[in-house]
Parts: structure tokens; sequence; C-alpha cells
């Protein structure tokens, strides 16, 4: 009996339907994963089927958050209003639930060498245990199936926290590729993730977790990681401020979420956190970056390790040759500088060249609309965003526009 | 659940009505529609003098989340935008049905107001949209 699923995602099922999943997820050998999640979702057999659940979703219809479809998941896109959610996390204290991601263990002998192999970051920088580091996941032709946070917990364990939206097809991949190297790939669905985010979030965390974990946490510094048993807590984040990534197990993490809003965390949905991650300049994967798309054509240059050079890994080849002729694109921000709102898939001018732009909103901090957007080498000033076919100035500029609470750019 | 104020009509496509003197309408979107969009940030609306063809789009209101159209609810000509949502397009969510207008229209001479759902109506529109 695999007992782990019983508890586990997905959560949302009547009771008659988990029954039928654990007994399916039951047929596959407990040390050969076979994409539970992934594969049932694909049954059509369960009728009424509406989308997985995290633990968390009654918490967040109780909160009256308007739910959407995520990538297969029932998600709170906003509760009362995104723009206030926003401000708690740049001001105070907001939460997320992330438990739809992916957590993925690489585990044995050979899972520095395994690891080292598969990402285009190297986990041989992380200056110990605990440490963490922010990669892409390469194809063999450069372009990214996904990004990801890598925590060294030794170097015979390595535990990555992967998006939702492809987990599916990381795993498969990273099982496909591990096979060669003799090393254990775990799917661990047995836990949710909680990301507290925001100036207040540590102190208002602190009296939530665990006791001995708490106490870990005083001395961690940022991008660093602890954990006692299952919890396991990184000073990490999608905002661009202070705060946590708290791995929880799932049985647990109700009481947890409970705990930090009468705490005074307010909860976020996807919707904050998606402006709060364009503020913070930080890259949304299948928006802004996808296979088609390699690092160095969305500004994540900076996040693969060239050197050492005699260090093989996924994707290197198809990098070098990419830089020796020339990449051809920049990644930029854009701030609008007329009225109007900028979004994904409108077009930017200079008049001689067209880019695009990737990711666009309103920015609450900054009152302004801002982007992300490739456009051509030699792409320059003045430009214009095209709205509804008019052209809109825009003006580039080096994300981050916000970090900290605090505009990274002139007004 | 929404309001749907009794005295105003309605079009399919949430937009509201008000019958004002001497053949004028004020047009607004309804509080279905806002509260849909999330928190607006941007109204984009016609120019004083333009001339509306019923069912075609005219403005548009843009949340944090999505731009969205609003369609001329009947032909005519408008005659006063609301400026106020320049600078406060924040009133749509915080009063659809008043502060957060968005234009007066003085109606067509083919302007037919027939075709607009009353209360009831809207609000059998909002149910079988559930």
């Amino acid at each position: 009996m695999w007992t782990g699923v019983a508890k586990a995602k997905p959560f949302g099922f009547e009771s008659d339907n988990r029954y039928i999943i654990v007994l399916i997820v039951d047929m596959f050998p407990p040390g050969g994963r076979l994409a539970p999640r992934g594969s049932l979702y694909h049954l059509p057999a369960f009728g009424g089927f509406m989308g997985f659940r995290t633990p968390l979703f009654e918490e967040h219809t109780a909160d009256g958050a308007r739910i959407v479809d995520f990538a297969g998941w029932d998600m709170p896109i906003q509760y009362a209003s995104q723009i206030e959610e926003h401000h708690a996390v740049r001001q105070s204290a907001g939460m997320f639930d992330v438990s739809h991601m992916g957590v993925v263990d690489i585990s044995g002998e050979h899972a520095t060498s395994f690891t080292r192999y598969l990402l285009a970051n190297d986990v041989a920088r992380l200056a110990g245990d605990g440490r963490a580091l922010y990669t892409c996941l390469l194809k063999h032709d450069g372009g990214i199936l996904d990004d990801l946070i890598v925590y060294r917990v030794s170097p015979s364990h390595y535990r990555t926290v992967v998006n939702a939206a492809t987990q599916d097809k990381d795993v498969a991949w990273i099982r496909e590729h591990a096979a060669a190297f003799d090393v254990r790939v775990d799917w661990r669905d047995d836990l949710a993730m909680v990301a507290v985010q925001g100036p207040q979030a540590r102190e208002f965390a602190h009296g939530c977790l665990p006791g001995a974990l708490a106490d870990a946490t005083a001395a961690l510094k940022p991008f660093a990681a602890t954990w006692q048993g299952d919890w396991f807590l990184g000073r990490t984040g999608y905002t661009g401020e202070d705060g946590y990534e708290i791995i929880v197990p799932a049985d647990e993490v109700v009481a947890f979420w409970q705990g930090l809003r009468e705490a005074g965390v307010t909860p976020a949905g996807l919707g904050a956190r998606d402006t709060l991650r364009l503020e913070a300049g930080l890259n949304l994967y299948g928006q802004d970056m996808d296979e088609q798309t390699t690092p160095l054509e969305c500004g994540l240059g900076w996040t693969v390790a060239m050197e050492p050079a005699e260090r093989e890994f996924i994707g290197r080849e198809a990098l070098v040759a990419q830089r020796s002729r020339g990449v051809g694109a920049r990644f930029v921000g854009l701030v609008l500088e007329g009225r109007g709102v900028l979004r994904p898939h409108q077009a930017v001018s200079d008049g001689n060249q067209e880019g695009e732009l990737t990711s666009g909103s309103y920015s609450p901090t900054l009152g302004r609309a801002i982007g992300l957007a490739r456009v051509p080498e030699g792409f320059g000033e003045p430009a214009a965003a095209q709205i509804r076919g008019r052209d809109i100035p825009v003006r580039i500029v080096q994300p981050p526009f916000v970090r900290q609470g605090k505009a990274r750019i002139e007004l | 659940m929404s309001n749907i104020p009794a005295e105003l009509k309605y079009t399919s496509s949430h937009e509201w009505i008000r019958a004002e003197e001497e053949g004028t309408v004020t047009v607004g979107i309804t509080d279905h529609a806002q509260e849909s969009l999330g928190d607006l940030v941007f109204v984009d609306p016609p120019a004083e003098g333009d001339s509306l063809d019923v069912g075609t789009a005219c403005a548009v209101v843009e949340s944090v989340k999505a731009a969205s159209d609003i369609y001329a609810p009947i032909s005519g000509e408008v005659v006063e935008v609301n400026e106020r949502l320049e600078d406060e397009p924040e009133l749509v969510n915080n009063d659809p049905y008043g502060d957060g207008w968005i234009m007066k229209v003085r109606l067509g001479a083919d302007a037919d107001l027939s075709g607009l759902h009353d209360a009831d109506s809207y609000s059998d529109v909002l149910a079988e949209a559930d």
C-alpha cells in the first residue's frame, strides 16, 4: 500500500472519486510513480471533474476568492481586491497558496553529478547544504522546459520546486535522464506549499512555525533553506520582497494557513502574484519564455553557468553556438509614458524595428503600465507600444521596476 | 448577488442605460461587469461628438487583469464623457451606477430602446450565464 496518495493531491474530489483514484494510483509501483496527477487528469472517465484542488481550497472559497482554472488546478485569482492584495505584500505581508507547484527530490550517491548535468546553472556553486539557486531546465536545443529553484539538502540530495503547468513533463524529462546516473527521483505529492511575502512576512510567520524551525530561521540568509521533519522553509520568493516559501505536510497546511491569517498575513491570489513578479522583473514561464526560447533570449543568461568549461550540461552546446552566432535579441523592461495598459503580445516599435511584449500589466506600486519585451538588437528610443491601433510612447528600462517596496526606476 | 437597479435598462453585454431628460441617456457598466473585471485601472472613453452605432465597440475599460470593450447600447451622439474616470477609474468599481458612469449620449433619430433588457430580464441573463 502506497499511503502517500490518500492524503495527497488531488484533494478536492468527492470521497467516491478519491477512493477510485487511490485504487488506480496504487496499481503503480512505489518506486516508479507514473505521474498520477497528470495521468488521471487526462482520464475522461470521471464525470464532472472540475480541476485539481489544493488542501487550502475550502479556505479560499470561505474567504470569498474568485476561483479560476490554472493549468488544471482550481486556484484563487483574487479575494476582494487584487490591488489591495498587491499592496499588502509590498507594505506588510501576504500569503499565496502555491501547493499546485511540484516538489521533486533527486537523491543518491550521484545526485550532484546528475544535477550538474541536468540544470543550466551549476549546483557546485552552492556554498553548502541549505543553499539554493535559480536555474533553467533546458532541452538539448537550449529551449527552456521550465525554470525552477534547486535547494541543496546535502551533496546526495537536491530538492527542486517546479511550475505547476510543467511538472508532468519536467518529471518525465528528469526521470529519462536520471536512468544513466542511478539516482532516485521522488515527486512529492504529499506536500503543500505556502509563500509568505512582504516586509513583515518573517515576523508574522515566526509564531506559526514549529518551534525548532522558527528558531532556525533567525540566522537564515536570503536564498537559503532550513528544515525540520517534512517542514522545509526557504528564504525565497517571487515578489521582490523578503519572506519565505514554506513546504508543509499536506495535512498540516490548513492549520498553518489559518494561523498566518490570524497573525495578520493577507491571503493573496494569482492576480497579485503576477503583478508583484512583474514589478520585480521576474519572468513567468509560458509567457516570457517557453520551449522555443533560450535563456539568452529572455534575460536569463546570468543563470547559465558556462564556467567551468568542462562541465557538460543539457543545452550547453546549443547555447555556445547561439552565443557565437549572436543572439540577435534583447530582453528589456518598458514603462508606458502615455495612458493605457501594456499587455502581452502587443507590438513595440522604434520606427525601424519591431519587438513584442511578453508580459504587461498595470503596476499598482508605480501607478503606471509596465511590461517586459523581446526586441531586436539595436532597438532603441524613441519607441512606442501599439495599443488598439494607437502608438503610445514607452521608455526602455532595466528591470526590476520595484524591489523591497521601492521604485527602482525613475518615473 | 450583484446589484441590478429596477429603474435602468440593460444589454446582454453588461452595459446599463438610464433615460435622462431631452432625449439623452447615461451609459455605464453593470455591477456584475465591474465585479467580473476586478480593479479597474484605465477607462478609454469615446470623444465628445463621436457618433455611435448600436452594438459597436465605443470604449474600453481595463482592469489589472484584462481589457474589455464597451458596446454602444443605442445609436446616437456622445455629448459628455465622465472625465473623473481619467484619474479615478476605481469609481466604476465603487459606484458603477452613480459616480462611475461612463458617457452621456443623445439618442439618434433611429435609436430604439425597446430591445434592451429590463432589470428582471437582465437578471435572467446573469442567471443563464452562471
